[in-house]
């Protein structure tokens, strides 16, 4: 192995120092061919003083390079004025816009430069996260909720899909509803959505206008604010956040709120005027990999004022605990 | 087309004693159908005529195997060693599916031999050769890669080393390439969708209940905390892409694999460190072992003595380390400390030293948010350069930006934080859309400062205030000018651009008068450290050293701070300049540079 690096090796012996010996014209080659480096070593006398020991020193010396911020501090004093910011000179448009097209042809390269943009940026992605996979048990009666949202597209503009299906285990599907929305960011963190909600279930049949904000706001919380226009002429509002708290790197509690409101009474659905229903729940999750979180929980749910009523009416209790188990996933 | 024969790989200059005989050890690997087990190291090729073949591979890292692209066969490419002043023919053939490219980076070539398609050339079609031809004018360390899709993530890149043609000033005995890299078996575009869906994915050291609570010294104060995550900013985001993804390779070998380089006692031993990674900035160090850094990015610089440099995606330090009769560890720890690349320089095949343990993860601070350095988190007390800044009132100095119509807000007290605008649109002159979450409020210059995570590691780590070029600077004009360059994103959406605009925009270039000379200030309004690269030029680091500032071909801009970058625009063409950060530049942190007039054009 040691006569692997024969060929590259080069020796500091005489004949270096010979040659460097031969260059004493300026003191700049001078100091280029005698570093302090081989000075210290012998190899080469330099003509200048040595450059102050290392690390070097902050600059103290007259230049041009001297921020505000070292000159605030006396560390140096700004010789000249720092250049102002100003446009290009004339010259710098003159000539053909694109240098290669003259070389490679201008078909060639507009093909290339095409793909070349495409891929630099706004490259589009896609998630199906299925947030909550939970059986949900009250007071031995037990139910199923599956809510998921799924996206396709750019960094601006997305495709956005969301569905909440809840049912019980004999008596069917008690709910359930699909969005498909157009996602539009609106700043770093929030994304505007509009498009069309279905409504599925006993008596529930509709369709309906949204238009919501949903994004993260300040203190980490996903939060989602929506409001729907049904084809009837039903006015109804949602609002969601939740949170990660993160205990160790692989479990995480989660709170989450959620306050329906409706602007009518609708007997048809049980919802009276104002805020209908609310939940406020928590769930401990475990990441065994990382997209894939089994958890339990649990959430206290209630009706208010007219919603709370027609429960009632139907022999229903107004709010309750339920007990979580489920699954958080994602591809 | 002719295909090329794979080059002789004898004379290993990687030295690889370790990887002898791997492929027997693994035949599994020789099953029918495979599309071949690329070899590890760089075998060499040199002289004015160079074949290099890219064809798709299996790459084997720590018994498993998974889709490479080599060139020549192996991980990293062969060697490229050139001469000053000759010409060089490199006829690269493709034989992927999919269309390649080589830049060659840091070489002063002529526009449309850089080797980027879509801007210097239509790209190198699958099954085709294209000839690259182009007189070597400077000597140093370099090296080349892809500049084609992902290609770079999956092994495309290799060293290049120039040797001056007179008496190199820097004298040593033996000389090591050492390439840093990341490899992972994710597909590259899984990685980037998987950052996309969830900006810190792959982050699995974030701040925990459990780490607070426990006997863990909290390096946060409250209203850092607080301030952080109103930002919704994540104080551990240092790397996009961590060990969670990645095995970290010296010169195609994970830390298991081992790569041994071997030297006689006494000698003066050159390393020519390259940082290959496609997202990776690492710390390397020797430990127990000084080095003297003698030069980057090809350019020699005053020797300076140190422990530990940084070093981004794309630079290149050489350093001289006079080993005794013991094994040293190469250590290039991620910038996250979530893993690190291993090798061994050893007196003797076989000998290995013990791989120090990782460092504890490195929490962002106020400064590293553009809040000056003012914060109660205040790194400076330990910076290298000897000065006390920590006793010094910075909360006056005033922003970088200087049109009086940006004047800044009146400065905060420094536990006053929470009032300072954060994202203040009138700071800079691009609308702040969905894709920048935040504008520095008070930038300031960090090249005195060793890099994120660094500044108290209790030994001598270089900072760019440390670099002198051993040469006088050719060009003595000052800047006629200068552009404020904002490097912008968000975090979030892991989306990445410069003024807030991502190359798919198809911006407005960058537009130099040829031979103009501009200062290019580099203003980071995020939380991460870009290496920023320019094609075609060197930059004059504005380092505070006179005429000896040093030359580089790529940059750390660290967080929330600024670089001056002064620039003798005498390269005629279009060139491209983005942040050497592969997913960034991907998410379209790039733009268009364009010189003129072209040759032959009248001025
Ligand atoms: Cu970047």
């Amino acid at each position: 192995m040691k006569i692997l690096f024969s060929l590259l090796v080069l020796l500091a012996g005489s004949p270096a120092a010979a040659q460097h010996a031969g260059h004493q014209s300026s003191p700049e080659e001078t100091m280029a061919s005698c570093p302090p480096e081989h000075a210290a070593m012998g190899h080469c006398t330099p003509a200048l003083p040595e450059p102050p020991p290392q690390p070097a020193a902050p600059a103290r010396q007259p230049t041009e390079s001297c921020p505000p911020e070292h000159a605030a501090m006396g560390h140096c004093t700004p010789k000249e004025t720092e250049p102002s910011t100003a446009s290009p000179p004339a010259v710098a448009l003159s000539g053909p816009e694109n240098a290669a097209d003259a070389v490679y042809g201008a078909g060639a390269m507009a093909s290339a430069r095409k793909a070349m943009l495409r891929e630099h940026g706004d490259v589009p992605a896609h998630k199906l996260l299925i947030d909550r996979a939970e059986i949900r048990s009250r007071q031995g009666e037990d139910s199923y909720l599956v809510d998921t949202q799924a996206w396709y597209g750019g960094d601006i503009d997305k495709l956005w899909l969301k569905s909440e299906i809840e049912g019980g285990f004999n008596g069917g599907l008690d709910s359930a509803e699909v969005q498909a929305l157009w996602s539009h960011a609106i700043g770093p963190w929030f994304d505007l959505q509009a498009g069309v909600r279905q409504d599925a279930g006993p008596g529930r049949d509709r369709t309906h206008f949204a238009l919501g904000v949903q994004g993260l706001a300040p203190y980490w919380w996903e939060t989602d604010a929506a409001l729907f226009v049904s084809t009837k002429g039903e006015v109804t509002a949602r609002l969601e956040a939740e949170h990660d708290a993160r205990i160790t790197q692989k479990l995480i509690l989660q709170p989450r709120a959620e306050v329906g409101f409706s602007f009518q009474d609708t007997p048809e659905l049980m919802a009276g005027a104002g805020i209908t229903d609310a939940s406020l729940g928590a769930r401990l999750r475990y990441q065994i990999a990382s997209t894939f979180s089994p958890y339990l929980g649990v959430e206290y749910e209630r009706a208010f004022a007219g919603t709370a009523r027609y429960r009632r009416l139907e022999g229903e209790r107004a709010g309750g605990w339920n007990f979580l188990v489920g699954l958080r996933t994602w591809f | 087309m002719r295909d090329t024969m794979p080059l002789s790989r004898r004379g290993f200059v990687t030295g690889g004693a370790a990887i002898l005989g791997l492929a027997g050890a693994f035949p599994a690997w020789a099953r029918t159908g495979s599309q071949g087990l690329a070899a590890k190291g760089s075998g060499l090729v040199t002289g004015p005529n160079i074949d290099l073949s890219i064809a798709a591979a299996e790459l084997a890292v720590n018994r498993r195997s998974g889709h490479a692209v080599t060139i020549n066969g192996s991980i990293p490419g062969p060697l490229i060693r050139l001469k000053e002043g000759q010409e060089v023919r490199l006829r690269v053939s493709n034989h992927l599916h999919e269309d390649t490219s080589i830049h060659w980076h840091g070489l002063i070539v002529p526009f449309e031999m850089d080797g980027v398609p879509g801007v210097s050339f239509p790209g190198i079609k699958p099954h085709s050769t294209f000839e690259y031809r182009f007189p070597i004018r400077q000597s140093g360390t370099y090296w080349y890669h892809s500049h084609s899709g992902l290609q770079e993530q999956v092994g495309h890149y290799g060293p290049l080393i120039i040797d001056p043609e007179g008496a190199d000033p820097v004298a040593y005995d033996r000389e090591h390439v050492i390439v840093l890299s990341d490899w992972s078996f994710l597909h590259p575009h899984t990685i980037f969708t998987r950052l996309k869906q969830e900006g810190g994915f792959f982050n699995r050291q974030k701040l925990t209940l459990a780490d607070r609570l426990g006997d863990k010294t909290d390096p946060m104060t409250p209203a850092e905390r607080d301030m952080f995550a109103r930002m919704r900013m994540d104080p551990t985001d240092i790397s996009d892409v961590t060990e969670a993804a990645y095995t970290f390779l010296i010169n195609g070998h994970s830390a298991d694999e081992n790569w041994t380089g071997l030297f006689t006692p006494g000698e003066r031993v050159r390393l020519r460190i390259i940082n290959a990674a496609a997202q990776t900035t690492f710390n390397f160090r020797i430990p127990g072992l000084p080095m003297t850094v003698v030069a980057t990015d090809g350019n020699n610089v005053r020797p300076v003595e140190i422990d530990e440099f940084q070093i981004g995606n794309a630079e290149t330090y050489d350093v001289i380390v006079r080993p005794g009769d013991q094994p040293c560890a190469l250590v290039a720890e991620a910038i996250d400390r979530s893993g690190m690349g291993v090798a061994t320089l050893a007196p003797r095949a076989g000998m290995r030293a013990a791989a120090p343990r990782l460092r504890e993860r490195p929490t962002l601070g106020m400064k590293d948010m553009g809040m000056g350095n003012s914060s109660a988190h205040d790194h400076m007390a330990t910076k290298t350069d000897g000065i006390d800044h920590a006793a010094m009132d910075h909360t006056a100095a005033p922003p970088p930006s200087h049109q009086p119509m940006r004047a800044p807000p009146p400065m905060q007290p420094a536990e006053d934080h929470g009032s300072m605008n954060m994202r203040d649109a009138s700071r800079v002159d691009f609308p702040l859309g969905a894709g920048v979450d935040m504008i520095a409020p008070m930038p300031v210059d960090r090249t005195g400062d060793p890099g994120v995570g660094l500044e108290d590691v209790g030994h001598r780590v270089l900072t760019y205030k440390d670099l002198v070029s051993l040469e006088p600077r050719s060009d003595t004009r000052l800047p006629g000018r200068m552009i404020e360059i904002h490097l912008t994103g968000n975090m979030e959406r892991f989306m990445w651009s410069l003024d807030g605009e991502q190359l798919s925009e198809n911006p407005e270039p960058y537009r130099f008068a040829r031979n103009e000379r501009v200062r290019m200030r580099l203003i980071n309004d995020t939380m991460m450290t870009h290496p920023m690269h320019l094609h075609g030029h060197f930059w004059e680091l504005v380092n505070g050293h006179g005429d000896r500032q040093p030359l580089k071909h790529t940059v750390r801009v660290l967080p929330g701070g600024y670089v001056d970058l002064d620039l003798t625009a005498d390269a005629p063409g279009d060139w491209a300049f983005h942040c050497h950060l592969l997913y960034h530049m991907h998410a379209g942190m790039m733009r268009i540079v364009k010189v003129r007039p072209l040759e032959g054009e009248p001025a």
